[in-house]
């Protein structure tokens, strides 16, 4: 405990007399894990905690998720991780194509899916590769892999998205202010502590954190004590976990099968440079030119805000639906689906969140 | 989404392709098959980051405490979690 009141007494120490300051946690694992800590009620006024786009299903486009439906329901078996099993398409869910009839599994891992393709060559099946860099390295593996084996009957729906981009892209946008970022722990366990050096280079500074209390804490005190004396620290507050380069057999089998490519975000839009494709060897495992969908599109859900909560532009209270007609169990828009969507989170944690409208 | 656990590999299934090698992966009482393919120096009874079904990276010992205390707060949200210890 002394431990946490003497990160807690730095903090205040370094917020004392400041304008407010907003820092960013861009993982969905530390949105929720601020909350579970209790971190939001022990930080002082003037500094505002905001969640980025760091959960894959709430970035993934609209068009991805409508694309991934109709596959289904086109007699495709479809391979997902849990999360995106409720994520409303157009017209309705995975979850609602599986209870149409459609074939919809639950698998822990991309290796999953290339053991059913193996074991059921009388299928055709399609796994769902969304996630962050964390994800990719094993979607890769399992891709070369079926390369290996020789399967037909597995492809892959890559949504595979990079977190520097879309971090720098929301420095550069400017209209939600950030004066650091919380980095996510496990991303910087496979890219290293390194790579952050585009976005310190655009005016943030960057902090890794693990997912403990201290380890929040100390990165929220380490980016306060930063921005206040107006350098650009670059560290880890996650222990040895975090090298200065990650893990580099990671990024080879990644580099090996992936390329970096544009990429459309739900509601930060095409991103240049910010997503995977296949490499051209591996171009017939791509489910999308396989069956000619159409990954780009994006289409706002009415009244939803999703779109500029994970922009860090407005809170999730703010948004008319919030806890109205959208709830976990009946959810509208991708942050309230997911397990770590920041609006799932302030719903979850109602007692211990204090929204801008709180701190007034 | 990004989730990873720890756990110990108890057992290794060698194969001619590194990328391909897989471990038994002990996870408090679960076992579960996990790719090696990144952690190439992983042995029986090193301490894996798990994510996805892959072993992300190796976990120095004096670092699980930390580890365990973060998942023991995870447990009040354990009722929201699939029954499987980790999910991509």
């Amino acid at each position: 405990m002394a431990e946490l009141e003497a990160l807690h007494a730095r903090i205040h120490a370094a917020c004392e007399g400041r304008p407010q300051l907003r820092l960013m946690e861009v993982c969905g694992s530390h949105t929720m894990a601020i909350f579970r800590a209790g971190l939001r009620a022990m930080i002082p006024p003037n500094l505002e905690l905001l969640s980025g786009p760091g959960c894959p299903v709430c970035v993934t486009a609209q068009g991805y998720i409508d694309s991934a439906i109709a596959l289904a329901l086109r007699g495709v078996e479809i391979c997902t991780y849990g999360d995106m099993l409720r994520v409303p398409g157009e017209d309705g869910s995975l979850a609602l194509a599986r209870a149409r009839g459609a074939k919809v599994r639950v698998v822990y891992s991309a290796r999953d899916a290339l053991l059913l393709a193996k074991d059921h060559p009388e299928s055709e099946f399609v796994f769902l590769a969304v996630g962050f860099e964390t994800t990719t390295p094993g979607t890769a593996l399992a891709i070369r892999e079926a390369a290996q084996l020789g399967l037909r009957n597995l492809r892959f729906l890559i949504a595979h998205k990079l977190v520097i981009p879309a971090m720098c892209a929301l420095l550069a946008d400017g209209s939600a202010r950030i004066d650091g970022f919380i980095c996510p722990g496990h991303v910087s366990v496979i890219i290293g502590l390194e790579a952050y050096r585009p976005v310190v280079a655009h005016g943030a500074p960057c902090v890794v954190a693990g997912f403990e209390a201290a380890s929040m804490l100390e990165a929220i005190a380490l980016l306060c004590e930063s921005v206040a004396s107006n350098t650009r620290c670059l560290q880890s507050a996650y222990g040895k976990m975090i090298s200065a380069h990650g893990n580099a057999m990671a990024k080879q089998v990644t580099d090996d099968v992936f390329e970096v490519s544009s990429c459309t975000w739900r509601a930060l839009g095409k991103m240049e440079q910010s997503g995977l494709s296949l490499r051209e060897q591996y171009h017939h495992f791509d489910a999308a030119r396989h069956y000619g969908v159409d990954l780009d599109k994006d289409a706002e859900i009415q009244g939803c805000r999703c779109g500029e909560v994970i922009q860090g532009k407005v809170e999730p209270t703010q948004c008319p639906l919030f806890a109205k007609r959208c709830t976990p169990s009946s959810p509208i828009g991708p942050c309230m689906v997911s397990s770590e969507g920041t609006c799932a989170a302030w719903f979850k944690y109602a007692d211990r969140r204090e929204s801008r409208e709180d701190r007034r | 989404m990004c989730l990873a656990v720890p756990g110990k590999v108890i057992a290794i299934h060698a194969h001619d392709d590194p990328l391909n090698r897989i471990g038994t992966v002990d996870f408090q009482g679960n076992q579960l098959e996990i790719s090696l393919a990144l952690v190439p120096a992983a042995e029986i009874g090193s301490w894996v980051l798990v994510h996805a079904g892959y072993a992300l990276e190796l976990v120095p010992e004096d670092e699980l405490a930390e580890i365990w205390a973060w998942l023991e707060t995870e447990n009040e949200a354990a009722a929201d979690l699939p029954k499987e210890p980790i999910h991509g």
